[in-house]
């Protein structure tokens, strides 16, 4: 037992805030928004050659086979500089649903390239009023001479514009819930397939509607058995929320380091007003958030790797806590900037956007919070109250 | 990061559980879920010596002074263990938790050999005596004097000055005590950490009826108190140090037993819902949800704080810790009276006495005042942690 991290976990932490630190600041940023696709091919090589899109993918798919503590590392540290990259879609989502999901020969196909950098994946999964499934999917899969046909609309797809791999979730006609649910793996280049990039409130993460017109799909482009993927996409879905709260506490506690350095150098009333217990109040506050943040999102990517009978617990704790905290951060630091902080010129609207946006993605907090309460209602709770 | 434990560490586990069972189904059956400091005082110093024989009482300290060398995950084991069993709150709490490892850090060998046994034996108890009437956030102007007796007095200190919020004082054989050793000094300068047996007749303890109606602690006067001019931790003078120093172990294991009796609270709201159908209403599941989110991750940041303390420094997560749960207290015992219901502000007698949920309603008043206020405790996180400037402070 030991709740800490190793110290080549430090290691890890370090060298990519170092790397993101020079990569990835507040202008490079700027930049990247701007351009098309929203992120920085040049930034995604690098992370590619450096293998962390590999991190947590098994040594026999080509990747590094470490586990999800060391990827939400990577999370956390690009969480803290909003990297706008398809890493989360790619490495976090499309990764474990391939892995949890599909044959072992669609898996050696698939997940080498994802190792190597060579694919974007993106992940249409939500219908138009992105509920995170099974509610709202919008897109059905039928049987068709050649194969199966996709059609349908799903929304709120992160990274679609710039993806090479479409992963769709799909329901067969008539099951309910996670019943019934199938994921193909279509080139975003398919006939029939659209994509329509949105404006969003968030600027850091791109999405698009993507409709699928009578699609054709083959029968090896199913990952895994038609109608069975219910399950892996309950545990994908997870692990990506694991990955969220990791990437929302690095946004917390970036927030809260701009706030504190703020605090020390602004001066009114002949004082810096880091000495206003008002204001020494506030940040005190959001510090305490982000230490219990750290908590739930470091237990729950243990728990990812050690303890996946808690999995869904762990996750709705971490998705839910982070992303509450994020917010609160992210709002503390507009107010305690005052003016500047208000101003499109000043990053904190982009933090305050990007926690709205963070917490709205793959179930909100309160519908975490009743998840849980639906799971110990029920007595099906992983883990005793203590 | 790992979670687990090792099977020898599984092993322990099994021989921890099996004993607590055998008291708590046995000898000690009446003791089952008791809380802070109910239940008959003579049973529960029982339960304090039943502990200590078996060395369960103090498992962390070095085996000659009744403890077990056990490490940090073996005391994490059996703190959770403990709760498992709804094994009782400790009455030997303060000698257990913040005296013995003030003595075991800071004393000379004689104060260890003299004080730790009977404390890891449960056969001495203690209490705090640091807050007085005019040092309460404020703690360095502590009033209370203590000076070395002259002549033939001179291997004596007498204490005089009043102690305030002194709990579990009715019960204790010795207290540790904050006092102004250098006359005329000011603020943390001049203070000594003394030890002084409660039984004399210079000291007197009146209980303080608390707004639950309870007395759960006292005033304590010192009225030409003696004790031996040995009993000073530390050097004299240095006091402050030693005191502080003795705050900090309060974020140790003792942490996950304090959650034990949280997760008790959480689960009777949870009882009182599903009886009440309260647990249908959207607000009050996710309050409920809510409340068991803070308690995991009171758990998992008591697990970082054992961490970081075995990597011998004060974390961030210590400094928030007691922030965090006394306020996430408060709002569970209004959601404690909130499930309740009007029913729930009938006391169940004809006296001034409540159960367990609006006693917690009620009691959780103080989580947020003692042990540091949390305005304190924000202006400690701000200044110390964050490093942000301080407030000139009036002398």
């Amino acid at each position: 037992m030991q709740f800490a991290h190793s110290e080549e976990q430090q290691q890890i932490r370090a060298s990519a805030r170092a790397l993101l630190s020079a990569r990835a600041a507040p202008a490079q940023l700027r930049e990247t928004l701007r351009t098309p696709g929203g992120y920085d091919p040049k930034l995604w090589r690098t992370l590619g050659d450096l293998g962390w899109m590999g991190l947590a993918v098994p040594e026999q798919y080509g990747g590094a086979g470490l586990g999800w503590v060391e990827l939400c590392l990577l999370q956390e540290e690009q969480g803290r500089r909003l990297v706008a990259s398809p890493f989360f879609a790619t490495s976090a989502l499309a990764a474990p649903l391939i892995l949890l999901c599909a044959h072992e020969a669609q898996r050696r196909e698939l997940l080498p390239r994802i190792a190597a950098g060579e694919l974007r994946i993106a992940c249409a999964l939500s219908g138009s009023d992105g509920r995170p499934p099974p509610d709202g999917i919008g897109v059905s899969l039928a049987s068709s001479v050649q194969g199966f046909t996709l059609s349908g609309v799903s929304d709120f797809v992160i990274h679609g514009d710039s993806a090479d791999l479409l992963l769709v979730l799909a329901r067969t006609a008539l099951p309910q819930g996670m019943d019934g649910l199938s994921v193909a793996a279509i080139p975003v280049t398919t006939a029939g397939v659209s994509v329509y990039p949105h404006v969003m409130l968030d600027l850091t993460r791109p999405m698009s509607r993507v409709e699928f017109h009578e699609v054709s799909v083959q029968r090896e482009q199913l990952l895994g058995e038609p109608g069975a993927a219910g399950r892996a996409v309950e545990e994908a879905l997870d692990l990506a929320r694991i990955a969220l709260a990791a990437e929302a506490l690095g946004g917390a506690e970036q927030t809260l380091e701009m706030t504190t350095a703020y605090l020390k150098e602004r001066v009114q009333f002949g004082r810096p007003i880091g000495i206003f217990q008002a204001l020494k109040h506030r940040v005190a506050d959001m510090m305490t958030e982000v230490e219990a943040a750290k908590s739930a999102a470091w237990y729950a990517a243990c728990v990812a790797d050690e303890r996946r009978e808690e999995l869904a617990e762990a996750a709705a704790i971490a998705k839910s806590y982070c992303c509450d905290a994020f917010f609160n951060c992210a709002a503390n630091a507009i107010q305690l900037h005052g003016g500047i902080g208000f101003t499109w010129e000043h990053e904190a609207h982009l933090y305050f956007k990007r926690a709205r946006a963070t917490a709205t993605l793959l179930g909100s907090p309160a519908w975490q919070r009743e998840r849980l309460v639906r799971g110990f209602a029920s007595g099906k709770s992983a883990t005793p109250i203590f | 990061m790992k979670l687990g434990f090792t099977p020898k560490e599984e092993r322990f586990r099994a021989e921890a559980a099996a004993w607590l069972e055998g008291q708590l189904s046995g000898p000690f059956r009446d003791m089952r879920g008791l809380s802070g400091q109910g239940g008959l005082p003579l049973r529960r110093r029982e339960w304090e010596r039943a502990l200590g024989a078996a060395r369960w009482s103090c498992i962390g300290w070095p085996e000659e002074y009744g403890g077990r060398d056990a490490s940090l995950a073996e005391q994490v084991i059996f703190a959770e263990e403990y709760a498992r069993a709804d094994a009782p709150g400790r009455l030997g709490y303060m000698g257990v938790e913040l005296a013995g490892p003030t003595i075991l850090a800071f004393g000379t060998d004689a104060q260890k050999r003299r004080f730790l046994p009977p404390i890891a034996r449960g056969e001495e108890l203690w209490c705090q005596g640091y807050s007085e009437p005019n040092a309460g956030s404020d703690l360095a102007s502590v009033r209370t004097r203590a000076v070395l007796g002259e002549g033939l007095e001179a291997r004596h200190w007498v204490i005089n000055g009043q102690k305030t919020w002194t709990s579990f004082a009715q019960f204790a054989d010795w207290s540790f005590v904050l006092c102004r050793t250098e006359e005329g000094s000011r603020g943390h300068r001049g203070l000594s950490y003394l030890l002084i047996p409660m039984h004399q007749s210079g000291v007197t303890v009146r209980p303080i009826r608390q707004m639950t109606g309870g007395a759960d602690f006292n005033d304590t006067f010192f009225v030409d108190a003696r004790t031996d001019a040995e009993n000073v931790v530390g050097a004299v003078g240095d006091g402050w140090k030693v005191a502080m120093a003795t705050l900090s172990f309060e974020r140790g294991v003792s942490t996950l037993a304090q959650q034990m009796s949280f997760a008790n609270e959480l689960r009777a709201i949870m009882s009182a819902a599903e009886a009440n159908g309260l647990i249908q209403d959207p607000q009050i599941r996710q309050r409920l949800a809510h409340a068991y989110i803070g308690l995991r991750l009171m758990r998992y940041s008591a697990l970082r704080m054992l961490a970081s303390a075995e990597a011998g420094k004060l974390s961030n997560e210590a400094y928030t810790y007691k922030i965090f749960w006394a306020s996430w207290r408060k709002k569970l015992g209004e959601l404690a009276l909130d499930v309740l219901g009007p029913r729930g502000e009938i006391a169940a007698g004809a006296s001034y006495e409540w159960e367990l949920l609006p006693r917690l309603f009620l009691g959780s008043r103080a989580d947020t005042i003692y042990g540091g206020t949390s305005q304190i405790q924000r202006n400690i996180i701000a200044e110390r942690a964050l490093g942000l400037p301080r407030e000139s402070r009036s002398s």
